[in-house]
């Protein structure tokens, strides 16, 4: 062996004499594929020779053996194993000439010498393929020191090898202070240090995993990657309501629902079988995207960026592998193909933009209590008339006599006189308009009317709209101030404005004067009243107020029109509709019969193919058309009346119904309007675990292949982050990326025994944490020598405990906390945090709802406060908070002025440092040195030194005396206001309270207070 | 604590700078490694030139070599959101002006999509009769009279064009590269590739006038890049950056002692836990110590002589507006704040066209111009790189009644100047209407791949690796377009 490696040695040298390698090199340690090799194909060849057909140069691929050792179009084998001077891949790599190099030289990427060894060893010791290791599923490894927990055991053979040991454990102090802020994001109380001197870790581990805490704290990194935000994005960036959402996350991971649960309720819980609220609540995980209102555009544009957002995110937080690039072509370095991502694509693309009502459980008991009602009410309708079935079918049958053939209008034009709106046609001819809300429209279309008597505007519920609409409001309510008809007749440029008279609808509000009656909602004949000031309104308040409604308009004689008249029809609105339908009808005198709409369309459906739904409103028209059946009816109106309001609603998703089923195609190079042709249907990549055969491919399939057992990713993927979380850092640092470009981790065999426990461990986030909390590992201490700092600056081999500064919530809930300002209260709408004037004052939009919270709401914990994507928080923001853009797998971790100027001086932080001053004053005895001693420990759970102690007091004492001479104001300093006395305990002075504010604020901002140590 | 000595508060003096501890010797490779990093593409002499300019732990900012020599240093770039009508400003058109009020000739039409009109709208005559200007004859609008006064330093490039027609996805555009959130922007790359020489103040400042900009904060954020490099943006109003004053009740003596506190405490913890992080944090509240003092010295104008203030046409020192921010963006240069970027978000003119144009250009033209003049007098306009354009143009077609124009992304216009920038030349032509370009097209990917050129950057070496993949300002698009170039 040793001669024919010197053999091939000498040849090599004599080749290249550049390079000048000892003999020994090729037959040294082996050669890793996966560590060593790849990394530098996936960087140096695989752009143009890898995956990607389209981008493949010269038919030569490298990242399969069999391929390398064929060769490409020259025939030639590009690599031949364990031979150094045969094959074209070494030949062009080590050429003198730049016509021949590899990499070429002008894409300005060269290997490195040591990268050519590298090469080069491995071709010598045989060119061993293996796949990607994250492709690979994940395996647990033997342990052999069973006496050692398995991460330590994992990681001291590591060091072993690096000659390195364990760091000693923490000090206990520090170590609960670390433990209270992985896993709550709280510091512990000086009572909490004294309870874990008596409890140990692995009590305070379980104590702490139960607190609701918990849950707070660790939505954070989940909501980072779901981009969440309480604004829509863009330029008008309004308000949106999905902080039900972000509830959900908290309350799921407090009780640890299984992480696979946790994915497959937000892709798909609302396909699970019945499904419930709570589980059509977590599908708001995609509806996170921004959300374009700008004037002008088109909205289907808008929709394909937040697929392309849902697929980044989808990738980052649960594939862990990029997506992005195959948006536009083949992955260069991964296996995922253009097709292949469509195919991801098209599992998410048939849905509907949904937006719901969500009721708190109060509401529920009473929604639940009048749905018993109804069904009571209904039970003594239908023994009160023996025969209902037959009137049902009759009033039914009436109801069907008096329609007559409407003929929907194909508009080739829709626009808003604004231009702000784009309407589209759908196939059914109803007209949807999203994308902003100018209550404008109009539409064109040509033909010869003849004998036309009327127009039907029907009203119509979409999925797309909130809460089905039909209406834009906020509630899905609607008005229209105006109908009006136009005509054109062939080469004319004048409109002619038609009269339109006898208007009639299924339904109109009751008269609501406004503006001291100079406006009125309601009846329909506002429609064609000539006056925008009125306007036909047809809510039907709780419960009952998103659904169909009509309206018929006559001509005052039948249009007679000639070919290629045009028609314009204008709709003018107040309160904008999101869909609704133009029909003409050659019938005599047509009308709306004063009968629910919904009734109406019902109707027309067999009585055995009617959906419940369809039945309901059926019967309900039909028992209202009864005269004896008043006081029933009377009864049922006034069950009506109990519907509540609901607590808030959601953006989430739903599948959208068969017959608008929405076809994915490829986009040439990523661009939304660009469609090829031919449909792709949902598929997962070949690289990866296929799906379950037999099964339909739907967004339910797809969310459970996504986190299947067999997946090689999920699991990895979801302990790395627990990891990054608690050590700073990842095992594999690109937590959103574990694809072949990704470092491969230092600790790959921890990795994976991490993410097989994981899932035989139930998929339990609780036990990971715990898991990792009692190793030795964690619990090392967090500083080292400068020798292993500069051999291991970032901690990749694990041979100390992590230490790095808070996230941005938890440096602003420390403040909080250590202050004792703090409030604890679960969920709710994101609280208002103050924020400067001149910050509020540069929106494209002023959010003139901005009114700081006050009282105990203000110091509600941060993960609560509200997140205006164009104005990003600048307290968070200055600490690294992403402002949901995007999906955020990790944050920086920055050092600026900025922030340092936030933890001195912004509000909330000032707050805080007068609230510890007094609460300094009210936990120590009347001594400035036991005060130190007393916040010093508040702030970093540990005694000071006795030069800190004194350190402090030497501000003390100047400040002191500079209050005593005047120079300060110390109530200003206690309490921001110069005439205002803070609320002082026992023995102290408005004196003792400023000092001491001066003194907390240091403490508030110490390295140690706003790290975890 | 052998370094550390009990602190002496009384020989302290408020002017004295923080730092006057000693800083425990920190690992060298740390400062490479540690600081979130990667400098990909960048070249290695450039990182042996930095390691020697370290001087504390916020190497993400120590200056850095670009890859070849650069012609400009820092730059100043004027966006003026909301899109100008080249048609009233730069780009003249008797054409469209004899037409106007016709049909637009067909086929002109054929696949365009416009944002807000029936694209077969009449066409509408600039509204401004032109004026040729300096030795070069450049046509400017006569809305223009001082930037006509700098025709000869400026490149006017008419020849602009981009992918995005709602603003919101355009400043993105303009500004990151993308249309979609999330990318770093230009200011955000030149931090990243250039570091920072200024000792007081931030690399990269916003400045901002009129109202909130479409893009919002994205148009200047960080991206993937690390936070450090995002724009700061400076306030005219209250505090010129967020939190910069102290809470009431605290004079400045109360503060120094405070943060000399502060620092002497975290400099115990520097030796006792060896974290080079701390050393970072001790850092950056002597920074922002300095900040509280060399912010409002920025912003405070009396120093400034009248004529300078009559130059810029500023009348009231302290009343916020675009003329203030052009004076200060020159005072931040000379300060060394390596890239400026002001916005101005009016120019939306859907309507009240010929008025509005006019009142913009009264608000911007002169204030423009004297920046580059007196950048030129002071001798920083040969690498300085002037930038004034908005996120698309405007179409010829008329947007309700006569007096207004709808977006248009097919060709608008933007000057350069200063900073190895071709002076006195007009590039690109457009047809009759100002519809389409006729010849030297500059898509946005070009005009950034210049400018980064000019900075000393291949656009396609200057990257940042995120999901695996190295991104660049040009996305994989952009040609460095030489005819702009002096």
């Amino acid at each position: 062996m040793s001669r024919i490696y010197a053999g091939l040695c000498i040849h090599f040298l004599i080749a290249t004499c550049a390079l000048a390698i000892p003999l020994a090199c090729f037959g040294d340690t082996p050669v890793d594929f996966v560590r060593d090799v790849q990394p530098i194909l996936a960087e140096h060849c695989l752009h143009c020779h890898g995956a990607d057909p389209d981008s493949r140069q010269s038919g030569l691929r490298l990242d399969i053996f069999e391929d390398a050792v064929r060769g490409g179009e020259s025939g030639q084998p590009a690599i031949v194993p364990r031979d150094l001077h045969k094959g074209s891949f070494l030949e062009r790599v080590l050429s003198n000439d730049d016509s021949t190099l590899m990499p070429p030289p002008e894409e300005k990427n060269p290997l490195s010498k040591s990268q050519i060894t590298t090469l080069q060893k491995w071709i010598a010791q045989g060119a061993e393929y293996a796949s990607h290791w994250a492709f690979v599923p994940p395996e647990k490894s033997v342990t052999r020191q069973s006496d050692l927990h398995p991460i330590d055991a994992l990681v001291s053979n590591k060091l072993a090898s690096m000659n390195l040991t364990f760091a000693p454990q923490a000090e206990p102090s520090i170590l609960c202070r670390r433990i209270y802020l992985d896993i709550i994001g709280l510091p512990p109380t000086p009572k909490e240090l004294e309870e874990f001197s008596r409890d140990g870790i692995e009590k305070t581990v379980r104590r702490l995993l139960a607190s609701e805490r918990y849950g707070e704290k660790w939505a954070r990194p989940w909501l980072d990657l779901a981009r969440y935000s309480d604004t829509n994005g863009y330029e008008k960036d309004l308000r949106r309501d999905q902080w039900i959402w972000r509830d959900w996350v908290i309350a799921a991971i407090n009780r640890d629902q299984p992480y696979d649960q946790f994915i497959i309720e937000q892709i798909a819980g609302d396909l699970l079988p019945n499904a419930t609220q709570e589980q059509i609540i977590a599908t708001g995980f995609l509806r996170n995207s921004m959300l374009n209102e700008e004037g002008a555009i088109v909205p289907e544009q808008f929709r394909m960026f937040e697929m392309f957002d849902r697929m980044d995110c989808i990738g980052k937080a649960v594939m862990g592998l990029t997506t992005q690039c195959a948006q536009c072509h083949n992955h260069k370095f991964d296996p995922i193909s253009q097709d292949g991502y469509y195919g991801l694509f098209a599992f998410l693309n048939n849905t509907y933009e949904a937006q719901s009502w969500v009721y708190d459980s109060a509401q529920q008991r009473e929604l639940a209590q009048l749905r018993s009602d109804f069904a009571a009410s209904d039970e003594r309708v239908r023994a009160v008339r023996g025969n209902w079935v037959g009137e049902l079918e009759l009033f039914a049958q009436r109801l069907i006599d008096l329609q007559v053939a409407w003929t929907p209008i194909g508009f080739h034009q829709l626009e808003s006189i604004s231009g702000l709106n784009h309407p589209v046609q759908l196939s059914d001819r109803s007209i949807l308009m999203l994308g902003h809300r100018s209550a404008d429209v109009f539409f064109v279309a040509k033909g010869a009317w003849q004998g036309t008597t009327g127009l039907r505007l029907e009203v119509l519920p979409h999925r797309d709209l909130p809460f089905s609409g039909p209406g834009r409001t906020s509630t899905g309510s609607w008005d229209v101030l105006e109908l009006e008809v136009l005509l054109r007749p062939p080469g004319s440029k004048e409109w002619n404005k038609q009269t339109l008279v006898h208007a009639s609808a299924d339904y109109s509000q009751p008269e609501q004067k406004l503006d001291d009656g100079k406006k009125s909602l309601g009846p329909v004949a506002y429609l064609i009243d000539g006056k925008d000031a009125n306007a036909w309104k047809a809510d039907r308040g709780n419960g009952r107020r998103n659904q169909a409604s009509v309206a018929v308009v006559q001509f005052t004689q039948p249009l007679e029109c000639p070919p290629d008249t045009e028609i314009k029809v204008v709709l003018r609105m107040k309160d904008m509709l999101g869909c609704c339908r133009l029909s003409l009808t050659t019938d005599s005198a047509p009308t709306a019969a004063p009968v629910d709409y919904e009734a109406v369309r019902a109707a027309a459906i067999p009585a055995a193919s009617r959906t419940a739904e369809q039945q309901t409103a059926l019967f309900a028209a039909w028992r209202k058309s009864v005269p004896e059946l008043k006081a029933l009816n009377d009864e049922i109106e006034a069950i009506w009346q109990r519907y509540p309001t609901a607590m808030t609603s959601v953006l989430h998703l739903a599948q959208r119904a068969d017959v608008q089923r929405r076809e994915t195609r490829v986009l040439l190079r990523g661009e939304w309007d660009q469609p090829i042709a031919e449909p792709v249907q949902p598929h997962v990549p070949v690289a990866l675990h296929p799906m379950p055969s037999g099964q339909s491919a739907d967004r339910l399939a797809f969310a459970r292949w996504l986190v299947d057992a067999r997946s090689p990713l999920a699991a990895r993927v979801a302990v790395n982050r627990v990891w990054q979380a608690m050590f700073g850092d990842g095992l594999v640092e690109t937590s959103d990326d574990f694809g072949t470009r990704a470092p491969v981790p230092e600790h790959r065999e921890l990795l994976d025994w991490l993410a097989v426990d994981f899932m035989e461990r139930g998929w339990s986030q609780k036990h990971l944490i715990e898991q990792i909390v009692l190793s030795k590992t964690y619990q090392q201490q967090g500083h080292t020598s400068n020798e292993i700092l500069d051999r291991d600056p970032k901690n990749r081999w694990l041979a100390r405990g992590p230490r790095f500064r808070a996230d941005a919530e938890v440096v602003r809930d420390i403040a909080l906390s250590v202050s004792g300002l703090i409030t604890h209260r679960l969920g709710g709408p994101g609280i208002l945090p103050p924020v400067p004037q001149n910050v509020l004052d540069y929106n494209y939009v002023y959010p003139d709802y901005w009114k700081p919270a006050t009282g105990a709401q203000r110091y509600r914990r941060t993960v609560y406060g509200f997140r205006k994507r164009s104005m990003p928080d600048p307290v968070m923001s200055s600490f690294d908070g992403p402002n949901g853009d995007l999906s955020c797998a990790r944050r920086s971790r920055s050092n600026t002025p900025l922030a340092a100027l936030a933890g001195l001086n912004e509000p909330v932080f000032v707050e805080a440092a007068q609230a510890l001053a007094l609460r300094i004053l009210r936990e120590s005895i009347a001594d400035d040195e036991s005060r130190a001693k007393v916040g010093f420990l508040l702030c970093t759970a540990r005694q000071p030194s006795e030069l800190e102690v004194a350190t402090i007091l030497g501000l003390v004492a100047e400040q002191r005396q500079r209050v005593a001479e005047g120079w300060l104001n110390p109530r200003e300093i206690a309490t921001g206001d110069p005439a205002k006395l803070p609320e002082l305990p026992g023995q102290c002075t408005p004196q003792d309270a400023a000092v001491w504010t001066l003194v907390a604020r240091v403490l508030l901002n110490l390295d140690e207070t706003i790290s975890k140590n | 604590m052998k370094n550390l000595q009990r602190m002496d508060i009384s020989k302290l003096t408020e002017s004295m700078p923080l730092s006057r501890l000693p800083a425990r010797q920190l690992s060298r490779r740390w400062f490479f490694q540690d600081c979130g990093i990667g400098l990909a593409g960048m070249a290695a002499s450039a990182l042996l030139a930095s390691e020697a300019s370290v001087q504390g732990a916020n190497r993400a900012l120590a200056p850095r070599q670009p890859h070849y020599a650069p012609t400009a240093k820092r730059v100043i770039y004027m966006f003026q959101a909301g899109a100008p009508s080249q048609l009233e400003l730069f780009d003249p058109k008797p054409e469209l002006t004899k037409r106007n009020g016709q049909l637009p000739p067909a086929g002109l039409l054929d696949g365009y999509r416009a944002a807000f009109i029936n694209p077969n709208s009449a066409l509408l005559g600039g509204k401004f009769p032109f004026v040729k200007h300096g030795q070069c004859a450049m046509e400017l609008s006569d809305r223009l009279p001082h930037l006509g006064s700098i025709a000869d330093e400026i490149c006017l490039v008419r020849s602009l064009h981009t992918d995005a027609v709602n603003h919101a996805p355009a400043q993105i555009m303009m500004n990151t590269g993308s249309q979609q959130f999330g990318r770093p922007s230009f200011g955000a790359w030149t931090l990243y590739g250039l570091g920072s020489v200024s000792e007081n103040l931030p690399g990269f400042v916003v400045l901002t006038s009129a109202k909130g900009t479409s893009g919002g904060a994205s148009n200047y954020g960080s991206g993937f890049l690390p936070t450090t490099y995002g724009g700061i943006p400076f306030r005219s109003a209250g505090d010129p950056v967020l939190y910069l004053s102290n809470p009431p009740g605290i004079d400045a003596r109360a503060q120094r002692v405070s943060l000399y506190t502060l620092e002497h405490l975290n400099r115990m913890a520097m030796e006792r836990i060896g974290d080079p992080a701390i050393e970072a944090r001790i850092e950056a509240y002597e920074m922002a110590y300095r900040l509280q003092t060399s912010a409002p010295e920025l912003m405070d104008l009396s120093s400034e002589p009248a004529s300078v203030l009559a130059m810029y046409g500023i009348k009231d020192l302290n009343e916020a507006s675009y003329a203030r921010n052009c004076l200060l963006s020159r005072r931040l240069v000379e300060r060394g704040v390596r890239f400026v970027q002001l916005f101005h978000e009016v120019w939306d003119q859907h309507g009240d066209l010929k008025a509005g144009v006019t009142r913009n250009a009264e608000a911007t033209d002169q204030a423009s111009a004297a920046l580059v003049k007196d950048l030129k007098q002071r001798g920083l306009l040969d690498d300085t790189l002037v930038v004034w354009g908005g996120e698309f143009g405007r179409t010829p077609m008329v947007q309700g009644g006569n007096d207004g124009r709808d977006h248009h992304n097919r060709c608008f216009s933007l000057w350069l100047a200063g900073g190895g920038i071709r002076r006195g030349y007009v590039h690109g032509e457009t047809d009759d209407f100002g519809f389409n370009i006729v010849s030297d097209g500059v898509h946005v990917h070009d005009l950034n791949a210049t400018m980064l050129h000019l900075l000393g950057f291949d656009h396609t070496r200057l990257t940042f690796r995120s999901q695996g993949r190295d991104y660049r300002l040009t996305d994989v698009h952009g040609k460095k377009v030489d005819a702009l170039l002096a």
